[in-house]
C-alpha cells in the first residue's frame, strides 16, 4: 500500500484490460517520474478524447460528431455491411482497400465462460439496421477464434432468416508463410474454402 | 523441473499485453495450470487455434515461478462437431467452466482430466441432452458429493422420493421433503447415470424428466461451487 494518490493511480491502471497489479504499479512509478508537461499531455488526451469522441449513432464506430466518417462518405454502399468487433478492425480491413461498404462494430464478442452473451454486444443494433437501411448483404468479419466464431454463428442463425446474404470471412494460411508450419486447424479450414485457380 | 510434457484441455484464455495470452488448462500429471502462451494472437503465430478452449493438446512447458510459458503444443483433439455448432459449444463451455472452478493449481488429478476429455469426446460424437447434466453428477461424485439417490438422504426410508435438495444430500421422502420437487423419473434417470447406466441415460431423447434432471444437476454444481455458472444461460 503507497500513500493516497499513488495508490489511487495504480487501482485506476489496473482496470485496464491486460493490466495486472504488479505492471499497474511499474507504469505508476513510470508516471511518478515523467516531467510534469508529458504527464499532462497524457492527462490531456484522456479528457480530450472522452470529451470530443464518442460512438456513431449507426455503426457504434469510434466518432467526433453523430455519425463517424464511413457513416458519412456517401460514396459508400450502404447495402453492404461489414461486422466487426471492435473499431481497430474496421481499421484493418480498410487497409486491404478491398471493401466498400459500410461498418458495424459489435463492441465485443460472446465469451460464455465470461458471461458476455448477446445482451452486452451491439446486436439489437444491428438487426434494427437490417430493418430500416435495406442491407442485402452482411459480412460476419469477427475475429477467427472460438469467441468470433461463436459470434459468428449466432449472428447468422439470427440474419439468415431475414433473407439477406450472410457471409463469413475465409479462414486460411498467411500470406508468405510455410505450409509445415500450419496448425492443422488453419490448414483444414483453408482445405474447405479452396478454390478453383484461375488459369 | 525446468521444461516439462503433458496433456492437457485448455479451460480459458485471456488476453495479456500486445499479442499473448494466458491460457488456463487442466493437465493429465499437472492439475490446473496457468502458462503465457507468447504471440498466439498474431495471425502468423505457430501456435495457430491449438491454444484456444476446448482444445485438447500436447504440450511442452517451461516452469515459471507465477506462470509457466508454452514453448510446444500439438493438438490431440480440436473437436470440430464441438465449434462448429453453437449449442455444443455453450455444453462445452459449461463443461469447461466447472472444471476450471473445481480444479487446483498444481495437483494432479488424472481423473479430472480424463473426465473432461471424456465429455468432450461424448459432445463432438453427439449433443446427448444429458450429457451436461451427467457430466455435473459424475463431477460432484468426484468430489466426493454423490447425491444420495438410493433412499432418502433425510432419514434412509425407502420409496418414493419427491424432493431433492444438496444441502441435505440428495433425494428426500415425502416425510423429509424440501427444496424442489422430483418425478420418479428423474430419480430414476440420476440413479442410471450414477450407477453405471450412463450410456444408456446418453441415449434418452428430450423429455419433461431430463429437463427436469438438467436443472437439477445444475442447481446441485452451482450449490457445490457455491457461485453461479455464468456460461449456463448466456445464450439462452
Ligand atoms: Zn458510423
Ligand atoms: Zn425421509
Amino acid at each position: 500500500m503507497y500513500a493516497g494518490p499513488v495508490q489511487e493511480l495504480i487501482d485506476q491502471l489496473g482496470r485496464l484490460p491486460g493490466v495486472g497489479p504488479k505492471s499497474a504499479q511499474r507504469i505508476a512509478f513510470y508516471l511518478l517520474k515523467l516531467p510534469k508537461e508529458d504527464a499532462e499531455r497524457l492527462a490531456t488526451a484522456i479528457v480530450e478524447v472522452k470529451a470530443r469522441i464518442s460512438f456513431c449513432r449507426r455503426c457504434w464506430n469510434v466518432s467526433e460528431g453523430e455519425f463517424c466518417e464511413m457513416c458519412q462518405d456517401t460514396r459508400r454502399d450502404p447495402t453492404i455491411v461489414c461486422v466487426v468487433e471492435e473499431p481497430r478492425d474496421i481499421v484493418a480491413v480498410e487497409k486491404t482497400q478491398e471493401f466498400h461498404g459500410l461498418y458495424h462494430v459489435l463492441q465485443g464478442a460472446i465469451s460464455p465462460i465470461e458471461g458476455i452473451g448477446p445482451e452486452q454486444l451491439r446486436v439489437k443494433e444491428l438487426l434494427a439496421r437490417v430493418d430500416a437501411e435495406g442491407i442485402k448483404e452482411v459480412i460476419l468479419c469477427t475475429n477467427p477464434n472460438l469467441e468470433g466464431e461463436a459470434t459468428a454463428m449466432y449472428l447468422a442463425r439470427l440474419l439468415k432468416p431475414l433473407g439477406l446474404s450472410v457471409t463469413r470471412i475465409a479462414s486460411g494460411l498467411p500470406v508468405g508463410g510455410d505450409l509445415e508450419y500450419a496448425d492443422e486447424l488453419t490448414l483444414g479450414r483453408a482445405l474447405e474454402g479452396r478454390r478453383e485457380v484461375d488459369a | 523441473m525446468g521444461l516439462y510434457r503433458d496433456q492437457g484441455v485448455v479451460l480459458r484464455t485471456i488476453r495479456l499485453g500486445e499479442s499473448d495470452r494466458i491460457v488456463t488448462l487442466v493437465t493429465q500429471a499437472h492439475g490446473k495450470v496457468r502458462a503465457v502462451a507468447k504471440g498466439v494472437r498474431k495471425t502468423k503465430s505457430r501456435f495457430g487455434g491449438r491454444l484456444e478452449p476446448t482444445s485438447h493438446v500436447s504440450l511442452l512447458l517451461y516452469e515459471g515461478r507465477e506462470l509457466d510459458i508454452v514453448t510446444q503444443a500439438e493438438a490431440l483433439d480440436h473437436f470440430k462437431a464441438i465449434r462448429e455448432d453453437l449449442d455444443r459449444l455453450a455444453r462445452a463451455t459449461t463443461m469447461l467452466e466447472a472444471v476450471d472452478q473445481v480444479a487446483q493449481e498444481r495437483q494432479p488429478g488424472a481423473r479430472l482430466y480424463q473426465m473432461l476429455v471424456g465429455g468432450l469426446r461424448a459432445l463432438a460424437a453427439r449433443n446427448a441432452p444429458l450429457l451436461v447434466p451427467a457430466f455435473f453428477l459424475k463431477l460432484l461424485a468426484l468430489e466426493g458429493f454423490q447425491p444420495v439417490l438410493d433412499g432418502c438422504a433425510g432419514c434412509g426410508a425407502p420409496e418414493p422420493l419427491v424432493a431433492f435438495d444438496l444441502t441435505v444430500g440428495g433425494a428426500l421422502c415425502p416425510a423429509c421433503a424440501r427444496g424442489p420437487r422430483v418425478s420418479p423419473e428423474a430419480v430414476d434417470l440420476m440413479q442410471r447415470i450414477l450407477d453405471g447406466g450412463l450410456a444408456g441415460a446418453l441415449n434418452e431423447p428430450v423429455t419433461p424428466a431430463t429437463a427436469e434432471v438438467a436443472t437439477l444437476a445444475t442447481r446441485a454444481m452451482e450449490h457445490h461451487l457455491e457461485r453461479r455458472l455464468r456460461s449456463v444461460t448466456v445464450l439462452d
